[in-house]
């Protein structure tokens, strides 16, 4: 009874598990040429890998050139957003497994900002937008001597917001972003929320004040597409309304 | 000394495709962002825009729903409307109060909605603003010519 079952066991692990994958990447080189093209690179690779240990073996065994953003690799960095079969994803924390690797899998660079060489976008009006509305603690009065404390209620009401790694998936999966880049985006929304309602932080004024422009909050169509692309489950379309609604509460 | 160190410095492997003569091809940014966030200044125009299409949204589901339910399913249904039928209904005051409000409230609702999809897809200064220029005028003439209709009516016409 209990041989044929080590029969297979043993076959499964005699088998090779790696296949054939075909990554599909958008390179561009503007030393090269002006125009972006698709290049497909076929590698064998274990499909419980992840994307991002196959753009590490194109460009350590086949291509060099290829040039993609990353750091720590663990989905904590937030350097290896791009757009993968369509989606924005951090590529270190998708599995080839996942992506139907029969199909050629494709890899873009982030939509919506510069790109300045295959996988590497120009981050600086996401991070302009960023700055722009203050992600830092303001406080008036004396420093205490110890920690500002916090009871674990006021802490939970912005929870969510705490976990962006300002990957940029959700501001470069933004159809009102890709317009004309002048609205904040969805980042920086998330990043002020996180501020605004903070107990210990009094500048919430100030920063719902900077989002009630024309570029701010109000571009917002609910169109959902941050919250499917956020890789940290940030229900950032949620944290949006609830910025529109501070604003007609506290003025109303 | 220093012409050992660059003696010993190895030819570059390949030569750039460009130099000081053939620059690479600049790539200007599709999108920029203003170097510092513009202060709000004209009021709060956006937020007074997505509130107006929130409440006249709500507002106009009554209005909308009646006006259809009258004229198209109760009493006969769409066969009972003709001049007689609009003329008795505008004698009251209710009712023209209930269509210059469904006029007025549709007629903003829409073109503010319009404005929002010009400002998201037109992607050109000079697109948006004569689409924008199209819209309010015929915005402006249909509410206008609406209005005049619904206060000037005359029953005994012809």
């Amino acid at each position: 009874m209990a041989t044929p079952v080590l029969d297979k066991a043993e076959a499964e692990s005699s088998a090779s598990p790696y296949i054939t994958v075909t990554f599909r990447i958008r390179r561009f080189n503007p030393e090269v040429s002006e125009d972006a093209v698709w290049e497909d690179f076929a590698i064998e690779i274990d499909p419980k890998e992840r994307v991002l240990d196959g753009l590490h073996k194109i460009k350590w065994d086949v291509d060099g050139t290829l040039t993609f953003r990353r750091s720590c690799a663990h989905g904590i960095c937030g350097s290896d957003a791009m757009r993968i079969n369509g989606k924005n994803r951090l590529a270190c924390k998708t599995l080839i497994k996942d992506l139907n690797p029969e199909k050629p899998i494709t890899v873009e660079p982030i939509k919506g900002l510069t790109v300045l060489k295959d996988l590497i976008v120009d981050m600086e009006p996401f991070f302009q937008a960023y700055r722009d509305v203050m992600p830092f603690l303001v406080t008036k009065g004396n420093e205490p001597t110890r920690e500002r404390l916090q009871s674990a209620e006021d802490r939970e009401r912005f929870d969510d917001t705490t976990k962006c790694i300002l990957c940029a998936a959700c501001t470069s999966s933004c159809p009102v972003f890709w317009n004309d880049g002048q609205y904040f985006g969805p980042a920086a929304i998330v990043n002020a929320h996180r501020f605004i309602f903070d107990s210990r932080d009094e500048a919430g004024e100030q920063r719902l004040e900077i989002l009630n422009d024309k570029d701010g909050v109000w571009r917002c169509r609910t169109t959902f597409n941050c919250t499917d692309a956020c890789p940290r489950g940030i229900e950032v379309t949620k944290a949006i309304q609830e910025v529109k609604r501070a604003l007609i509460t506290r003025r109303f | 000394m220093s012409a050992d160190t660059s003696s010993a410095i190895g030819p570059v492997e390949s030569g750039s495709l460009y130099d000081v003569d053939n620059p690479a091809p600049l790539i200007e940014a599709p999108r920029k962002r203003t170097g510092k966030t513009p202060r709000a200044t004209r009021g709060n125009f956006e937020m007074a825009a997505w509130l107006f299409m929130r409440l006249s949204g709500v507002v106009l589901v009554v209005l909308v729903i009646g006006h259809l339910l009258i004229q198209l399913v109760l009493d006969g249904g769409v066969s009972k409307i003709g001049f007689a039928f609009v003329a008795g209904r505008w004698a009251s005051p209710f009712w023209q109060v209930w269509d210059l409000l469904m006029l007025w409230l549709a007629m903003l609702h829409g073109a503010n909605g319009l404005r929002t999809v010009i400002n998201d897809y037109a992607e050109r200064p000079n697109t948006r603003l004569w689409l924008k220029g199209l819209l309010y005028t015929a915005t402006v003439f249909t509410i206008l010519l609406g209005t005049l209709v619904i206060f000037t009516f005359d029953p005994n016409i012809r």
